[in-house]
């Protein structure tokens, strides 16, 4: 007998991500498909109440670490647990956050298995479950599946799709005992150094408007950070941008950067080089802003103004505040 | 101080990548191999961390067929001292073959610091460094934007969303680089002569387990033919239309 699909709900703060609520819903599909029930586990403090609801996305048992020492992220203690559940599962999947790439190795070193990072698309054939993932940030295509034991995923963010949530069904919540080690807590967050401001996730936003060295300067970027809060969006930047100083690090899009794929990503000043287009290339839609036609960002842009974004950024910003509103 | 630095070789980032015939590896025509760019900040935080304490040694470990001599010569000619070369036999190993072959390598050496790059950009893996820590039972940090030494105690950044996380733990212990974290120095000419004389030791890779199976190597997806909405300011009523009917965005 197949074990269950199990499904790590990552929580921060106490609240439930939304990607989670997507790889509960693909969870499920895989769950029915190869007629086996679907397993939601969540680790944090306080959150065991809230999980309940994982029944309304379909989970046929909920299981709970509940316990003040989990209550921010430590790699191996948070794996363990799902080490534990998922031994004998057919399928442990994660969402591709930071966080939860981070955690999959972990589970991955304790059970002795490889994970499929950043998967874009599951699927069951004749009883096996084969994952699509890329590689090459998205270069190329790989799907893989394993010998033996769980499927260990993490899913893409947004790339799946959250089911409409039923509140008619429940679940018991199961809590877990810890069984983490001192040793598993080795490594102790001593402060949290917040951002001045309270920022959408690059890899989990759904509009991304990205700047380059064409903006010409930082004291330019409330151009692209305006017009991706119009559209309730993150904004990232090209390397050359990152690398002058003008925006962080974990604003990077592309090889060395983040790969993202969201519903809308906004080229504004970028010129589409080999290695910004392999972090943004699987985006559904792609606008390119960009005064040279024959910038290779063109080649993938579904759609092209070309102009200069000083002039064009503020009117499409006013649009889509208009629209918006 | 012992400090051991994992790296990997790697198409470079600018290679055009074209799935072969086989459907299951790339196109080799026209790819250059480089260090893994993440890997680079591994080694130049190493040596940093050498140079400072005035005192250590800073070994370059890398798995792979005979062409990885030539990345661990890369690290060797930055600076570090000496290197391991895990030959591989067969091909076909999965990341946690490779975690376990590197894991079996260094049980039991003197250790201090173990560094990784966070992702090998080829199959953008992002697993095997916490892998190894796991294997062999080190306390490991992903993902680091800085580290300081203070005698046994290492402080590391972290970032995450919303913020930057600042991760303490004692050595042994283990990182993975992200950007950020330095800037990886060139090799000199001299560093580069000098690699040439450094210690590199060979030695078959212990064999792992294979878990995952490579079932098929694919293009990515086609994308729709692009389309120049028009130019300047003048073209954003037009493009407002495409988002809204078209992409349905807005
Ligand atoms: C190992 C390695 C890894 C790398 N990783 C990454 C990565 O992860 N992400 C990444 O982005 N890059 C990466 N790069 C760098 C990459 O090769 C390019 O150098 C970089 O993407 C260029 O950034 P850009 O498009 O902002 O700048 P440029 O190439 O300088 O392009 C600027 C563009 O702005 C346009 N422009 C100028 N003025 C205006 C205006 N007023 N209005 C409209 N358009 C204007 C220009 O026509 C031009 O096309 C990497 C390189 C290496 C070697
Ligand atoms: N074959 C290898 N030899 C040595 N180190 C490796 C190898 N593969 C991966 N690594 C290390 O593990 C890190 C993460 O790789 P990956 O998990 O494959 O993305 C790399 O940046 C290297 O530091």
């Amino acid at each position: 007998m197949p074990g269950p699909v199990l499904v790590f709900v990552e929580q921060r703060d106490g609240k439930f991500k939304r990607a989670s609520y997507e790889a509960l819903s693909e969870g499920r599909r895989l769950a029915t498909a190869l007629g086996v029930p679907l397993h939601a586990v969540t680790v944090g403090a306080g959150i065991a109440d809230a999980a309940k609801e994982f029944a309304h996305y379909g989970a046929d048992a909920i299981k709970v670490a509940d316990h003040a020492k989990l209550q921010t992220y430590a790699n191996a203690a948070w794996a363990r647990v799902i080490a534990k559940q998922g031994a004998g599962a057919s399928a442990i999947l994660i969402t591709a956050s930071a966080l939860g790439k981070d955690l999959a190795g972990h589970v991955a070193g304790m059970l002795g298995t490889s994970v499929a990072q950043d998967c874009t698309e599951l699927h069951v054939e004749g009883g096996r479950i084969l994952a699509k993932r890329p590689v090459y940030a998205g270069k190329a295509y790989a799907t893989v599946a394993v010998k033996a034991g769980p499927l260990l995923a993490t899913l893409r963010p947004n790339v799946f799709k959250a089911a409409a949530p039923d509140a008619s069904r429940s679940v018991e919540v199961e809590n877990l005992p810890i069984d983490a080690q001192d040793a598993d807590f080795r490594a102790v967050v001593k402060e949290i150094l917040a951002s001045a401001s309270k920022k959408i996730e690059l890899t989990e936003a759904k509009v991304i408007v990205s700047g380059g060295r064409g903006m010409k300067g930082p004291e330019n970027w409330g151009l692209i950070t305006d017009l991706a809060a119009a559209f309730g969006g993150a904004h990232g930047a090209s390397r050359a941008v990152v690398d002058a100083g003008w925006r962080p690090h974990e604003e990077q899009v592309g090889q060395t950067g983040k790969t993202v794929s969201p519903t809308l990503y906004v080229a504004c000043g970028i010129s589409g080089a080999i290695q910004h287009l392999a972090g943004m290339s699987s985006s559904k839609f792609i606008v390119a802003i960009n005064k040279d036609p024959d910038a290779p960002i063109f080649k993938i842009a579904n759609y092209g103004i070309v102009g200069d974004v000083f002039e064009i950024l503020p009117v499409l910003t006013a649009e889509v505040k208009k629209l918006r509103e | 101080m012992n400090i051991v630095v994992c790296v990997k070789r790697v198409p470079d980032s600018s290679a055009r990548i074209k799935v072969g015939a086989d459907n299951r590896t790339i196109d080799p025509a026209g790819v250059e191999y480089v260090l893994n760019p993440y890997d680079e900040f591994a080694v130049e935080e190493a040596l940093k961390i050498k140079e400072k304490a005035g005192a250590g040694e800073v070994t370059i470990l890398a798995l792979g067929g005979p062409e990885s001599a030539e990345t661990i010569r890369k690290g060797l000619a930055m600076g570090a001292d000496k290197g391991i070369h895990l030959k591989e036999g067969t091909t076909g190993r999965d990341f946690i073959a490779t975690a376990q072959a590197i894991a079996a390598e260094l049980k039991g050496r003197p250790l201090d610091l173990l560094l990784f790059g966070n992702k090998a950009i080829d199959d953008d893996g992002t697993q095997v460094a916490a892998m190894v820590a796991t294997l062999l039972g080190l306390p490991f940090v992903g993902v680091i934007t800085k580290l300081e030494l203070n005698g046994r105690t290492a402080t590391a950044h972290r970032p995450v969303e919303g913020g930057v996380e600042v991760v303490e733990v004692a050595l042994p212990a283990s990182f993975s680089a992200q950007k950020g974290l330095n800037e990886p120095r060139f090799a000199s000419l001299k560093g580069i002569m000098a690699a040439k004389k450094k210690p590199l030791e060979e030695k078959p890779a212990a064999a792992g387990e294979p878990r995952m199976e490579l079932v098929k190597l694919d293009n990515p997806p086609a994308r729709p033919a692009p389309r120049i909405v028009g130019t300047g300011k003048d073209a954003v009523p037009a493009l407002m239309k495409l988002l809204r009917e078209e992409a349905k965005v807005i």
